[in-house]
């Protein structure tokens, strides 16, 4: 058992069932790290390279972790330390490491589109760990992973999506996800940061987030990048706070039992209060745990190995 | 390969500037047009073409084409462009100035065509600078340019985005009857952009251009063709927004004239799902509506000319990340084909649709070509309008490869083109 599939590059080209498979995979391998000794011999013998063009602890650490716990052998590159201040191409470094013998290349990238490349020169697999502002499949699926075990189900919940849209890969994946498996997706925030078009998607775009949140069952905050302060998209971090910053106040507008959620880093103060991020509705850490067991099914699927 | 008699029989003889559409011969002696016929006889030694079921039409012009040299000759030479021009019915391009150093003075433009008297395949026109380095920032000498050679100004590759050094401009080459060129881009709108913004780019998580960073600047230089009654020429006209200002200012009588190329009429964004750089070129393929509003420009004569912007770039600057690759395709050896599509399809007769590619450009630039007047320099191109064959980046003659179109078929074909009275056959391959 495993994907139809070479390589995860966008939950948008990605079928339902496929994706399902993937949430169910990564429940039986969450036990994995709660047992004393948090490993499996599942890849060993595998060589899996994180290709980091971008910063990341989280993600990188994450996938790290996942292949570590499956027993393959982890190779980090990070731009410090790549060729491409050598100036050699993206393609080249991919090539070169593929001539090691890789089986999975994890690549994160600032460009859009820059694991197709890859994918499509590479016989190995390939992950996209997130590029430009297009998507970042594993953290769509560990969000959807986290909804469907907190509730149960994703089906008809109002999920609502809080901040820059525009420049979110999360919120890309995350929209794709949650409408394939049947969520209601609401987008709130300033017109300035929803892209031009994306309501052809089938989801509901609100500017203000009061109205976004009633009835909520799930809200997922993006991280605000504190650079877009002052290049038109809104005035000051104060002003995006006191319009779309979530606290206890508008929390208690959405349904009781609401999950918050939020990528990381987090600004407290900018996006969420601290009350809020350390309340009883925030699943944060959580989806950082269950991000190592999506990324262990990930891993896995595309491998073809046999459990 | 040359000869200086060329008999080409039976022939479609269309020639949009003085209203011929007949079936007939052709003769060209000492590089002129010597005769027209229904059928001529010849005595002594003559290279007969048979024509009969081809068009013989005008050498084509293309008012728009990146030869890359000096400066760039990884991408394209003087040579392989316009050896890339002969294989798709060009006899004439004009060279837009942005190479390194930028066509801004006489060196420049007298390199380029001493280049293109010693290694052409095709004439060479060049486009001179508007402002001095085209950083937009202080008129180029405009009077040495054009009296090196130059037939049009632009800062192509960059818009001229200081409206009164563009209106200064404009009025100081009517000195010299020459259009000024504008290639409409609002850089603050377009800045960092990849593709057209819409629910494509939002898609493919890419920075767009909006319709809006062609659309002001369309209105803005009606608006200065208006203040100043200079002959302003809008480059590669994309979206169904700047259709619109043309169709508008035309019937308000302001002299401004349009251009647009086949990838407007042919593709949309959707091309470049998949992150093809062969699919990004600025301005940026727009959605279907737009594609619409060009083809109704082209019909109802809002865009007078079809141009090519071919724009080569080499294999490893495309390959890279998209948003890292450089705007631009190559067009020369597509054009025709993709053209003769709006015939097929009943948008344009074949006169019409030739108009565009002949008199309407020499219109644009002022030159006596484009035309199959007897007594007129021999610049004939020959077409199979029925033969197919396929886009195969392997028998391009530019350097370049960077094609949306590779693997296409098409319909029409050319037999060969005579660049002032030299005949030059297509090769079989294609």
């Amino acid at each position: 058992m495993g994907l139809k599939r070479k390589d995860v590059l966008a939950l948008a080209e990605m079928e339902k069932e496929e994706i399902e498979l993937i949430l169910q995979t990564a429940e039986s391998f969450k036990e994995v790290s709660t047992r004393e000794i948090k490993k499996v011999p599942t890849l060993r013998g595998k060589t899996v390279v994180n290709l980091f063009f971008e910063a990341s602890t989280r993600t990188r650490t994450s996938f790290e972790l996942a292949a570590k716990r499956l027993s393959a052998d982890v190779i980090n590159i990070s731009t410090s330390s790549s060729s491409v201040v050598k100036g050699e191409t993206l393609l080249d470094t991919a090539r070169n490491i593929e001539a090691m013998q890789s089986d999975i290349i994890i690549l994160r990238h600032s460009s859009s589109g820059a694991p197709y490349i890859l994918a499509r020169a590479l016989r190995s697999a390939v992950i996209n760990a997130g590029d430009g502002a297009h998507e970042h499949p594993s953290q769509g699926l560990l969000d959807l992973f986290t909804i469907k075990e907190k509730k149960g189900g994703i089906a008809g919940l109002k999920v609502v999506i809080v901040g820059d849209v525009l420049h979110s890969r999360v919120a890309h994946s995350d929209i794709h996800g949650l409408k394939k498996l049947g969520a209601d997706v609401h987008l709130a925030g300033p017109p300035t940061m929803i892209p031009l078009g994306i309501e052809q998607w089938g989801v509901k775009v609100h500017y203000r987030l009061e109205e976004a949140i009633a009835g909520a069952d799930v809200i997922i905050l993006l991280r605000l990048q504190l650079e877009r302060q002052g290049k038109g998209y809104f005035p000051t971090l104060r002003e995006y706070a006191r319009l779309y910053g979530l606290d206890g106040k508008r929390v208690a507008r959405a349904n009781d039992g609401v999950l918050v959620m939020h990528p990381g880093p987090i600004n407290r103060g900018v996006e969420v209060t601290s009350e809020v991020a350390d309340g009883l509705s925030s699943v944060i850490l959580e989806q950082v745990t269950n991000g190592v067991a999506v990324r262990m099914a990930l891993l896995y699927l595309l491998s073809g190995e046999k459990p | 390969m040359t000869t200086e008699r060329i008999l080409i029989q039976s022939g479609r003889i269309i020639d949009p500037a003085s209203g011929r559409d007949t079936v007939g011969d052709l003769l060209i002696e000492e590089g002129v047009i010597r005769e027209i016929g229904p059928r001529l006889s010849v005595k002594g030694h003559f290279l007969k073409i048979g024509a009969a079921g081809k068009l013989v039409v005008p050498g084509l012009i293309d008012l728009h084409s990146h030869l890359r040299e000096p400066g760039f000759e990884y991408k394209e030479t003087v040579a392989t462009a316009t050896a890339a021009a002969a294989a798709g019915g060009f006899t004439t391009i004009c060279a837009m100035p942005n190479t390194d150093p930028i066509n801004d003075n006489q060196s420049v433009t007298e390199f380029i065509l001493e280049k293109a008297k010693s290694e052409g395949k095709v004439h060479v026109l060049p486009v001179g600078a508007i402002t001095k380095g085209s950083k937009g920032e202080e008129l180029a000498e405009i009077g040495e340019l054009v009296a090196a050679g130059c037939v049009a100004l632009s800062d192509d590759g960059r818009p001229v985005m200081n409206s009164e050094l563009m209106r200064r401009a404009m009025e100081y080459a009517k000195i010299f009857d020459v259009p000024v060129i504008d290639h409409c881009e609002d850089l603050n709108l377009s800045a960092g952009g990849v593709m057209f913004e819409g629910e494509v780019s939002t898609a493919m998580g890419l920075k767009g251009i909006p319709a809006a960073s062609e659309t002001v600047m369309v209105a803005r230089d009606i608006a200065l063709a208006e203040l100043t009654g200079a002959r302003v020429h809008l480059a590669h006209i994309s979206c169904g927004g700047s259709v619109h200002l043309i169709r508008e200012a035309k019937r308000r009588g302001i002299a401004v004239t349009a251009e647009t190329c086949p990838h407007y009429f042919t593709l949309t964004a959707d091309r470049v799902r998949g992150f093809d750089a062969n699919a990004k070129m600025k301005p940026p393929l727009a959605t279907r509506r737009d594609l619409e509003e060009i083809r109704a420009g082209l019909a109802d004569g809002t865009i007078d000319a079809i141009a090519t912007d071919h724009a080569p770039h080499a294999a490893q600057e495309k390959e890279c990340e998209i948003d890292r690759a450089p705007f631009g395709i190559v067009g020369l050896e597509t054009a025709l084909s993709l053209s003769l599509m709006l015939v097929e399809e009943g948008l344009l007769t074949l006169p019409g649709l030739l108009q565009k590619m002949t008199e309407n450009p020499a219109r644009i630039i002022g030159r006596k070509i484009g035309r199959l007047g007897i007594g007129d320099t021999a610049d004939v191109t020959v077409i199979d309008p029925a033969a197919e064959w396929m886009v195969d980046a392997g028998h391009f003659k530019s350097k370049s490869k960077n094609s949306p179109f590779i693997g296409w078929k098409m319909k029409g074909r050319i037999a060969g083109v005579a660049v002032a009275g030299v005949w030059t056959p297509a090769e079989g391959g294609r």
